[in-house]
């Protein structure tokens, strides 16, 4: 029978918070930047506008169908070389869940945004607004509030994603916990106790997003049923 | 007789290969009503939803104030089209306002919000005097007290009487109202009703699609009967629909009036 001794993960558990806090510098910045650019891909790819469409869509598709593994050793490694910018773990990072973030988040935005009836279009026309206009006051609002469970479900997923970092030796929370079990000899408490952050972490934002989805219910229409 | 303030010519619409405006003409004056008759399929929306744009027309043309809209543009077979750019049909829906069957109020606003938008949005007038005109004009719909609703909180009665409201919010010079009372329950049907008569008796000009026969009787100046994308029949509510000379226009009056007490 195993005798689970949690001590030497305590006596860690400074190691394990900044891995913790690094991971989630990672995944806000993805998010930070990747949300607006999400946005700013799914509306070229709807604009109609063949040269705005087609690259857009192009960096969509590449993003989503390419290994998460295979873009962060290409801007970890790869880009260094091609343009001589000095890339650190955490740049590349960044840069990789950014655009790899973005590429989801403008299929969910598309998602919502071709949801909305044509009879929002016709109203907002109607009044005398512009297209972008419309997109602003009307689509957009309606939209985003469809989009949350969707985005919520991107933003874990990326969360889970980052764990790819320790490949490139970025101090994120898996990564100090690999660091931990090799030097306590207890890989099954330092991961039990690993999973567990992640668990408390990401349920913690999951039950945030339901309370947005409720404020934001009071119209009546909602994803909260 | 006054210059019309609105005048089509020619106006023909197409869907793919289905031509469902086959050249209409006719001329608004200020202060007509326009009640437009047919079976479904004539096209007497799609004519309708050609007046502000909503449906560009394919062919013909369209005069607000005395002014052709759009611009000519050479085919290459040499025939001439008509193109319309967007910033003058932004302009053209602002003069010409709008009520649609299915209201397409706008659901994350409130009753309140939903008549301020097009002033803060569109004129760009500052929210205290948008709030106030727009309140003035839910009290004049009678929902002054549901101001604060959202649209899920409201009867399809009130929700088209909100609709009502956001458009004349804009001072159109012309009102079109798309079916709309069609989408109602028929004891919500009176109360829509009673408002567009309300502004009808305000002098209002306005064109109206509607199956209440007994309202474009009352209400309207002129009673035009489209079927196969053409006006078939035309003249005052007694003409049409007490004394119509086309069998199509007779037909259609006795199938409405089948069921009648």
């Amino acid at each position: 029978m195993y005798r689970w001794d949690f001590l030497p993960v305590l006596a860690n558990a400074d190691l394990l918070l900044q891995g913790l806090v690094n991971t989630l510098a990672v995944t806000g910045t993805a998010l930070a930047f990747g949300i607006p650019l999400g946005l700013a891909l799914a509306l070229a790819r709807l604009s109609g506008r063949r040269w705005l469409a087609w690259p857009a869509g192009f960096v969509i598709e590449f993003f989503r169908t390419t290994p998460p593994l295979v873009q962060l050793f290409w801007f970890f490694f790869a880009l260094p070389v091609l343009i001589r910018v000095e890339m650190t773990p955490f740049m590349a990072a960044a840069l990789t869940f950014s655009i790899q973030s973005a590429a989801f988040f403008a299929e969910v935005f598309r998602g919502g945004i071709v949801s909305i009836e044509r009879g929002q279009w016709e109203a907002a026309r109607a009044l005398g607004m512009t297209p972008p206009q419309s997109m602003r006051r009307i689509i957009l609002p309606q939209a985003v509030k469809r989009m949350i469970p969707a985005f919520m479900e991107r933003a874990i997923e990326l969360m889970k994603t980052t764990t790819l970092v320790a490949t490139v030796s970025y101090a994120d929370l898996l990564f100090q916990a690999n660091e931990i079990a090799q030097k306590t000899f207890r890989p099954l408490e330092v991961f039990t106790v690993a999973a567990g952050i992640y668990f408390t972490v990401i349920l913690l934002f999951s039950l945030m997003a339901r309370q947005l989805e409720r404020r934001l219910a009071v119209s009546g229409e909602s994803t909260v049923h | 007789m006054a210059e019309p303030l609105l005048r089509t010519i020619g106006l023909r619409k197409s869907f793919g290969e289905r031509e469902v405006l086959r050249g209409i003409d006719l001329s608004v004056a200020p202060g007509e009503r326009i009640a437009i008759l047919g079976a479904s399929g004539s096209g007497k929306s799609t004519f309708l939803r050609c007046l502000n744009f909503m449906e560009i027309p394919t062919a013909g043309s369209v005069e607000l104030g005395g002014r052709m809209l759009g611009a000519e543009r050479k085919r290459r077979d040499g025939g001439i089209d008509r193109v319309y750019a967007e910033p003058e049909l932004t302009r053209v829906r602002q003069r010409v306002g709008m009520v649609f069957q299915q209201f397409n109020l706008f659901p994350h606003m409130t009753a309140l919000e939903n008549v301020m938008e097009g002033l803060r949005t569109v004129k760009g007038v500052k929210a205290p005097a948008a709030r106030e005109r727009a309140m003035a004009e839910l009290a004049r719909v009678g929902l002054a007290d549901h101001a604060e609703q959202y649209p899920a909180r409201l009867s399809g009665g009130q929700k088209q009487r909100v609709a009502i409201a956001r458009a004349l919010a804009m001072d159109p010079e012309l009102l079109l109202f798309d079916e709309p009372t069609s989408a109602l329950d028929p004891e919500l049907v009176g109360e829509v009703l009673g408002v567009i008569r309300s502004l009808a008796e305000e002098g209002r000009t306005m064109l109206l699609v509607t199956h209440e026969l007994g309202f474009a009787y009352h209400v309207a100046t002129r009673v035009i009967f489209i079927a196969d994308g053409e006006i078939h029949e035309s003249g005052t509510p007694d003409e049409v629909l007490k004394h119509p000379q086309r069998e199509r226009t007779q037909a259609f009056l006795a199938r409405h009036r089948e069921f009648s007490l």
